[in-house]
């Protein structure tokens, strides 16, 4: 039982860590760690060069442009561009619709799409929630009609998360009425340039755009694009949300966040010395930092036990890593804030207001709030916290 | 990065777990053990000899095991799992700690890990509460010994051990960090007053006297000593919390699975699926920290060293505590019987919090030092 890497770890790690930190520009790094919205050419900059490097797509078959990495090296991945303050590759692209196409997909498909998948020269929305259908995924209602050699899809998916941005959505869509909730369901890839498709923007209590509705009224999507086998979605979206175990708890970037509440406490004044003086807020940080320890040595052992594992052994891990990672990192952003103090408050200028006003208290502060308010969405979205506790209930306890 | 067990160690588990379900599955032999003369039952420490588990530091020339903090976890969780009442803290992890940091006697050694010899370590004064240089005991030479002045508290297992490791100014002040020593005391020397009492959580500890009882000294200026194995203590008071939470768990959780009210099982509430749930995340979590604290015991840095082991007494303190509660919540009036399991592990629990250090002392250590080492 060893926690320390060993040395090929470290010279793993260090040569990540230094490109990361000369490669990626410094402003995208700012952002990020600001926990200020990125443009689309940020996230487009950022993944090209990842991909240029070949570390856009490591999770991938080899073929496709993956990596023949350890768990721990995976692991030491996702970790250092979190704590460098890296843009992860897009999601949606990169762990969710690319291994469902490399793992189901036809060739035809794979040839169409995964290239510019990984390069982001297509970008990928996800098409699964909708009005009615939460944490109750199962219930949703959009559908597809077969007419000849297209699909014609109705319905509305919402929550979109950068949708506004998005080339392509793969969808969830309801094939067959009849079957059982989880049966009739299949998995497709629709082009947003198709007429039919309206996106409206949902402006969440941040003040920031960052998910839509996106509607879709008698859209006729080529046959061609149905994913795997028709009625089969459902299991391609379990593959796809399994996927996602490691990077979860997204450990790493609120270590950084925490080394930067440290930071900007030392520095911000309170009374006769700073926040950091304050010993109820180090208790606090103190806190933190010390459960998000112990999660960070859960999910070690998790990767480590990659290795090992039966694929198909109940493992509480993700469940865990999910309401503790989304606890955390709430705490993370309520201390930043709590940093902020009054100048928590100002509402800062946005670009849409066409203002460019200089801040009204400290930069950093004019983040703190809103991404405080975001930040509440961690604990619903992915399985809401309480459909993690469900299911650790009722496949680990057998309650 | 590893968290897989050797061979060996997998052994070892595996001999400690047998051995801690065959002599306490049946939960009604604890009792039996409690009401011996030592308060624990000489067979089963006879037996832990012949296992080699008081052996365990030694080196395999000096006939032990060569373990380490892993094999000291792997132990003490299967003693937290049973909640095992013979002196293993006091004599091995302690005991044999201080003595093998000091080199102590080789043959008291030797005698301790056959079984022949029981330690205690009495450190702990009133004043000082958790602070473990808050000394105000003295040593003064006396030919090529020392006479011991000063009173010691809540000694765990010091009223039946052998040979008592006793730690007492050589010079300085009462906060003073240097000037202590420690020295070897055999119990039945004159001078020597000792009150023993059960603990709350079923064990046994003393109240020590000391009236210029005559004592060998071990080491000079010991406190880096005195924390270093303070926190192996930890590690291991961490490891036991684990082994018993896990066990309280499973029994409520079986407990929600059987107890049928309004026509159904209890379990089968919502409510209750989410504190079950929780109290799996708990578990989890400090199982992660008692690895951690395992881990980090061997780090040269004293400093990184101390502050990560009271990040994980804090933490696991924190959640054994909530997960103890939750326990007896969950089950509801029949863990306030003394006679069902789940309170006499709930008791445990609430008594691990407070040796070496409970979660506001050891949450003030991180603080004060800034937050966690790299």
């Amino acid at each position: 039982m060893e926690l320390r890497y060993t040395a090929e770890e470290i010279a793993f790690r260090d040569e990540l860590r230094q490109f990361f930190r000369t490669q990626i520009p410094a402003e995208i790094r700012r952002k990020v760690s600001e926990g200020r919205a990125l443009a689309r050419i940020d996230y487009v900059t950022s993944q090209k060069i990842l991909h240029a490097a070949g570390l856009a797509t490591p999770n991938w078959p080899v073929e496709w442009g993956g990596k023949d990495w350890s768990p721990v090296q995976r692991y030491i991945f996702v970790e250092e561009l979190q704590a460098n303050a890296v843009p992860q590759p897009l999601g949606f692209n990169v762990t969710m619709v690319g291994p469902v196409i490399a793992t189901f997909g036809s060739e035809d498909q794979k040839r169409r799409f995964l290239p510019g998948t990984a390069s982001l020269d297509i970008w990928w929305a996800q098409g699964f929630s909708e009005p009615g259908a939460g944490s109750d995924l199962a219930s949703l209602k959009t559908t597809a009609r077969r007419e000849g050699e297209h699909f014609v899809i109705n319905g509305q998916k919402t929550w979109t998360t950068l949708g506004q941005y998005a080339d392509w959505i793969f969808c969830l869509v309801r094939t067959d009425a009849s079957a059982k909730k989880q049966q009739g369901i299949s998995f497709i890839l629709i082009d947003m340039k198709t007429p039919g498709i309206t996106v409206r923007p949902i402006v969440t209590i941040d003040g920031g755009h960052e998910v839509n509705e996106v509607f879709f009224d008698e859209v006729k999507v080529p046959a061609e694009n149905l994913v795997g086998e028709l009625n089969k979605g459902w299991d391609y979206a379990k593959f796809l949300l399994s996927n996602e175990r490691i990077g979860i708890a997204r450990i790493g970037m609120t270590k950084e966040r925490l080394a930067r509440v440290k930071r900007l406490a030392q520095e911000t004044p309170s009374g006769e010395g700073t926040v950091w003086d304050d010993p109820d807020f180090r208790r606090r940080l103190a806190w933190s930092e010390i459960e998000l320890k112990a999660l960070e040595i859960t999910q070690m052992r998790v990767v480590a036990a990659q290795r090992t594992r039966a694929a198909d052994k109940p493992d509480p891990s993700s469940s865990i890593l999910k309401i503790k990672g989304s606890e955390i990192q709430q705490q993370a952003t309520q201390l930043l804030m709590d940093v902020a103090g009054p100048y928590a408050a100002p509402r800062p200028d946005r670009e849409e207001d066409g203002l460019n006003l200089p801040s009204v208290g400290p930069e950093w502060a004019d983040a703190a709030a809103p991404l405080f308010f975001n930040f509440r969405k961690v604990s619903i979205y992915g399985g809401s916290n309480e459909i993690q506790r469900n299911i650790i209930a009722k496949a680990f306890l057998g309650l | 990065m590893d968290f897989d067990l050797t061979d060996e160690q997998r052994l070892l588990a595996e001999s400690v777990n047998r051995f801690v379900s065959d002599r306490y599955g049946d939960f009604e032999k604890r009792k039996a053990y409690r009401a011996e003369a030592k308060g624990y039952a000489a067979a089963n420490w006879s037996a832990m000899a012949e296992m080699g588990l008081l052996a365990l530091p030694l080196t395999e020339e000096e006939g032990g095991f060569g373990g380490g903090p892993v094999e000291t976890m792997l132990v003490m969780e299967a003693i937290g799992r049973g909640l095992v009442v013979e002196p293993y803290l006091a004599t091995v992890v302690l005991g044999l700690g201080l003595l093998r940091g000091a080199g102590g006697p080789p043959e008291l050694q030797a005698q301790v890990a056959a079984g022949e010899a029981t330690l205690a370590f009495a450190h702990q004064e009133r004043q000082a509460r958790y602070d473990l240089h808050d000394l105000a005991t003295t040593a003064r030479r006396d030919g090529d010994a020392y006479l011991l002045d000063g009173a010691k508290g809540v000694v765990l297992n010091g009223d039946t051990a052998d040979r008592i490791i006793v730690s007492a100014r050589l010079s300085g002040g009462r906060r003073d960090r240097t000037g202590i020593g420690l020295f070897l005391l055999d119990a039945a020397t004159q001078g020597v007053t000792r009150r023993g009492y059960a603990t709350q959580d079923g064990l046994r500890a003393a109240e020590i006297v000391l009236e210029g009882a005559r004592a060998t000294l071990l080491a000079e200026d010991a406190l880096p000593l005195v924390e270093r194995v303070a926190d192996e203590a930890i590690a291991a008071l961490c490891a036991e919390a684990v082994g018993a939470m896990e066990t309280l768990r499973d029994l409520t959780v079986d407990y929600l699975k059987t107890r049928q009210q309004f026509g159904r099982a209890i379990g089968e509430f919502q409510a209750l699926q989410h504190r079950a749930a929780d109290m799996l995340v708990a578990t989890e979590q400090a199982r992660s920290m008692a690895m951690y604290a395992a881990m980090m015991v061997q780090e040269p840095d004293a400093a990184a060293r101390s502050t990560a082991l009271s990040a994980a007494k804090a933490l696991v303190g924190k959640l054994a505590d909530q997960l103890g509660k939750e326990a007896i919540q969950l089950h509801g009036g029949i863990a306030m019987t003394e006679e069902y399991k789940a309170g006499h592990y709930f008791k445990r629990l609430s008594m691990l919090n407070v040796l070496f250090g409970d979660v506001d002392h050891h949450l003030r250590r991180v603080v004060a030092a800034g937050g966690l080492p790299d």
